[in-house]
């Protein structure tokens, strides 16, 4: 599998999403400059977390604009599979990949954390490694999770198994919270249409391996380097 | 503007204007033998941040020159940005705590968010990619008005800043005192990488070199900040707000990624944040470090705002911004990275070689004055002083009044302000980013954070008692000292070194002075003893509101290193049948205590005495065993006692503890607070050889019991359950943050 990671001014945690492909892929990544007009030829783009742009007037708004994201766009027209995580999350909602927006928080504040959510969908690359209703643990850190959309599209997405995860408490944990920013019907990730696109608030690329405490992100790079290569 | 117009604005120098710039009459004089003649206006700026507390150590100097500052390990000790020391394999570790106290208190969000940015730039311009940040925060009583206000804006400035800029925020301490009232302390600590061989100094050379900014444009923020941090608080401090600099972490992002894509080319002599004093501070000490002059030409300055003056620019401390010394030819090269960056790039001046300053603007001269008299003129004052009496031990009849239930006593001490958890604060930190995090503190007696792209594994622990520091401050000074280099061994990593943070009072008072000669003291004698140096620091006095000062703190923050990140151990227990053990002597020392605080309402007695060669064999022997690979859980022995470091433990994992060691056991050892103690827990089927290994270094080792089902328990059955505990350790800071104003 081949993979690209888009780095904009303020992305941060590009290095985490190359450290996942590379360990599970045994392949370094292409890292493409926001300015830069052209992609490589790959099998999968990311759009890493961070602050692009600061964050300023919203989050993912100005990267969503930048020259780079229209050749993403095309690329998923064509079925290259893109992740969006956190920051990248926003930027292709921004950027009309997937309906809905992501909103401050409820609580107002940043919040970092490990958080359990439940895998709402299998029939994609990017969750086939999971069983359906299987409880993971990835960490978040976001001050703007909160995705909103609209009761009919929440109605549709869940309705063609658009969602691909889902905020949950777990009683049997010792930390057992849910749904941490206030997004609607709980939603964490969500699919576009084809399955292709895939967009969520926490980060599996930050659990993979002993060192962070559990390995509950790996299955989504294996089953993403399975059927891309 | 005009040369005119700048005129216009300059009001005349004499004695007053100068001790309205915080200079007194003495130093005004000498700057006029220094020149031969009156200053300028500028100048006079510029003379007076420079001579300021804050940026000459002018009270502070001559004792910290007393401290142990080198070692095998230390490659670049204080003097430069940040201190760094060698951590094997051609790579160095290279780390600084500095505190953004006064700024914090005027502007809570903006003075701690541009407390990190300052810390992280003296880092990252030495060529180091920042991988973690700490902080230690004091606040005044919770009961205070401010308090919350306080806790909130601070909190979130961090928060801002570090996540933004994507370094983790790995941990921290956070205490409560009515003496921080009226004067918090916000102290921020960056730790980065660098290859041994690719470290950048400050020191310029070369006559002619083309002087560089980059970075942010200058502002009107920040005018005269290092004289605000060097003055006591009033009650009309709070309208010097405008002296309080704004951040803009996103601009530092750019900036770190820049400066270490430009340290990748050849093209750098030195490099220097603008961190306090700004472009002053900044363009004299690259100069002066190199001996030699420096023009600058300030037309081309790239400015925010317009019509500033020569003396705005000087002292302004705008954020985010760099100045670099440049080999000579090598300007397109720099300023093509920083395109990239959509950062500003300036040439504004040059290295000359008549060793004086001089700044041109509007087609005239405003400053040209002999560097190097100017910088070694800086006053150094050796102030009187007063040894701080000592306080006698607490006698039994302070106790006698005791006779609470043990889990109650438990449960109000879970929940009080210093020991209840501070999930609220460390939960709006990114501490993951960079997957490189095996611990954030709280887990762990410090901070466990990988070398990215390695095995081996940076440690990381801020440590000081305050309330010990007050009552004597040797003693004090040592036990912050030691707590931090227990917390390091208690991971299992090996101390390196310290980088010290000292906030106290007015030291012009006999009284406070003393409190610094001591702590100073007591650091000193630690850090020889435990061979860990002190390469970096940082000292902010005058930390006192209408007279009334704080308790001394000289924060400590260790470093040390440890080969592979997976050998470290955390406090959690993590299952049952493991047997718990005492490392060190319980005496039960029970003066300054949490437990006198919390429970008796007593603030007295002498802090627990710290034996220096006790302390070292303890944390050998502890660290030993961790690298066997023989200890599950480790924890050292500080605020509450033994018990309360069982509690933590158990509260950590889960899983709770049958303690046999306690039966009819006083307060004092329960609570007590001995120093150079640790609890671990270790299989059972190795406790015996533990057991042997202890005796043989002569460690005093005791079995306290079991880890065993989810309460605290003994032979009287229950103590109290972990979920009780838990509740009370939780609630606190939430509730707390949620009461209306």
């Amino acid at each position: 599998m081949k993979a690209a990671i888009v780095v904009f001014p303020g992305s941060n945690r590009e290095r985490d999403a190359v450290a996942a492909l590379e360990a599970v892929s045994g392949t370094k990544p292409h890292l493409v400059w926001h300015r830069d007009t052209e992609l490589p030829k790959v099998d999968l783009i990311v759009v890493p977390g961070g602050f692009s742009y600061g964050d300023y007037l919203r989050s993912g708004a100005m990267a969503a604009h930048s020259p780079i994201m229209r050749e993403v766009k095309a690329r998923a027209d064509q079925g290259v599979r893109v992740l969006g995580i956190c920051n990248g999350f926003q930027i292709i909602t921004e950027a009309g990949l997937l309906p809905g927006a992501l909103m401050r928080n409820g609580g107002l504040k940043f919040i970092c954390r490990v958080q359990h959510l439940r895998v709402e969908n299998t029939d994609s690359p990017f969750t086939a490694k999971y069983a359906k209703g299987q409880v993971v643990r990835y960490p978040i850190a976001h001050g703007d999770g909160n995705y909103w959309t609209d009761a009919e599209t929440v109605k549709r997405l869940d309705g063609e198994g658009q969602v691909a995860f889902r905020y949950i408490a777990d009683e049997t944990r010792a930390d057992p919270r849910g749904n941490p920013n206030g997004s609607v019907t709980d939603i964490a990730g969500i699919f576009n249409a084809k399955r292709t696109v895939l967009g969520l608030m926490p980060h599996p690329e930050d659990a993979v391996e002993a060192l962070h405490g559990n390995t509950d992100g790996k299955p989504m790079f294996e089953g993403l380097v399975e059927a891309l290569s | 503007m005009s040369a005119e117009a700048t005129k216009a604005q300059e009001r005349p120098v004499t004695v007053e204007l100068a001790k309205e710039f915080g200079l007194s009459a003495e130093e005004y004089r000498n700057a006029l033998d220094i020149l031969g003649r009156t200053p300028t206006f500028t100048e006079l700026g510029i003379i007076s941040v420079m001579w300021s507390e804050h940026c000459s150590y002018k009270s502070s100097k001559v004792w910290l020159k007393t401290l142990p500052t080198t070692g095998p390990q230390v490659i670049c000790g204080p003097g430069e940005n940040a201190g760094v020391v060698d951590i094997g394999d051609g790579d160095a570790v290279i780390f600084k705590m500095e505190s953004h106290n006064h700024p914090s208190y005027i502007e809570p969000f903006q003075g701690a968010a541009t407390g990190v940015g300052g810390i992280l730039r003296d880092v990252f311009t030495m060529g180091a990619r920042p991988i973690a940040n700490m902080n230690a925060l004091r606040f005044g009583s919770p009961d205070h008005s401010k308090t919350r206000h306080l806790v909130s804006g601070v909190v979130a400035g961090i928060a801002h800043y570090g996540n933004c800029v994507g370094v983790p925020t790995v941990g921290g301490e956070t205490n409560f005192h009515p003496a921080f009232n009226g004067n918090i302390l916000v102290n921020a600590m960056t730790v980065g990488v660098a290859k041994t061989d690719k470290i950048f100094y400050s020191a310029a050379a070369g006559i002619g070199n083309p002087v560089v900014y980059v970075g942010s444009k200058t502002g009107r923020d920040g005018i005269h900040g290092a004289t605000m941090a060097s003055a006591e608080f009033t009650e009309d401090s709070e309208e010097k707000r405008p002296t309080v600099q704004v951040g803009d972490p996103f601009t530092e992002k750019l900036l770190i990624e820049a400066c270490l894509e430009l340290m990748e080319t050849d093209a750098i002599v030195a490099i220097q944040d603008m961190g306090a004093a700004g472009l002053t501070s900044s363009s004299v000490e690259m100069a002066g470090k190199g001996g030699l002059g420096i023009e600058l030409t300030l037309d081309t300055l790239p400015m925010r705002e317009q019509a500033m003056t020569p003396y705005e620019i000087m002292l302004s401390e705008s954020q985010e911004r760099m100045l670099i010394i440049l080999k000579p030819g090598r300007e397109e090269v720099a300023k093509a990275i920083f395109d990239k960056w959509e950062l500003d790039f300036a040439v504004i001046g040059h290295l000359t070689d008549t060793g004086n300053l001089v700044i041109k603007m509007y087609g005239e001269t405003w400053c040209d004055m002999p560097i190097a008299p100017v910088s070694n003129a800086a006053p150094e004052y050796s102030r009187p002083w007063e040894p701080t009496p000592k306080a006698s031990d607490v006698d039994d009849s302070a106790l006698a009044g005791y006779s609470a239930d043990l889990g109650d006593t438990l449960t109000k001490l879970f929940g009080c302000p210093d020991l209840a958890s501070k999930r609220w604060i460390w939960e709006q930190y990114d501490s993951l980013v960079g997957g490189d995090t095996r611990f954030m503190s709280g887990q762990a007696d410090a901070a466990v954070v990988r070398v990215p792209g390695q095995t081996k594994a940076v440690a990381i622990t801020t440590d000081c008692t305050p309330r010990y520091c007050l009552a004597d401050p040797v003693e004090g000074g040592k036990q912050a000292v030691a707590e931090a280099w227990r917390n390091l061994s208690a991971v299992g990593a090996l101390p390196l070194a310290i980088t010290d943070n000292m906030n106290f009072g007015n030291p012009e008072k006999p009284r406070i002075m003393g409190q610094f000669v001591g702590a100073v003291q007591g650091i000193g004698e630690a850090c020889k003893a435990l061979d860990f140096p002190v390469v970096s620091g940082n000292v902010s006095l005058y930390n006192e509101t209408n007279g009334e000062a704080i308790l001394p703190t000289p924060a400590i923050g260790g470093v040390g290193i440890m080969p592979d990140a997976m050998i470290a151990v955390g406090i959690a227990f993590r299952g049952e049948g493991d047997v718990i053990l005492a490392v060190g002597d319980t005496k039960g020392h029970i003066g300054q205590s949490i437990f006198l605080r919390e429970i008796l309402g007593r603030e007295e007695g002498a802090p627990p005495p710290v034996d220096l060669a006790v302390e070292r064999r303890n944390g050998d022997f502890v660290r030993g065993l961790i690298r066997e690979g023989l200890v599950v859980s480790s924890h050292d022995v500080a605020d509450g006692g033994l018990i309360v470091t069982i509690a933590e433990m158990a509260l950590a994992g889960g899983v709770g503890a049958y303690l046999t060691a306690f039966d009819g056991a006083s307060p004092r050892v329960l609570f007590g607070e001995d120093q150079g103690r640790y609890v671990l827990a270790v299989h059972a089927d190795v406790a015996a050889s533990v057991q042997e290994k202890a005796k043989a270094a002569g460690v005093p080792v005791t079995v306290l019991g079991e880890t065993r089902g989810t309460a605290l328990s003994g032979r009287g059955g229950d103590i109290v359950s972990l979920k009780r505990l838990r509740d009370a350790n939780e609630s606190w800071l939430p509730t707390y943050m949620a009461a209306e104003l």
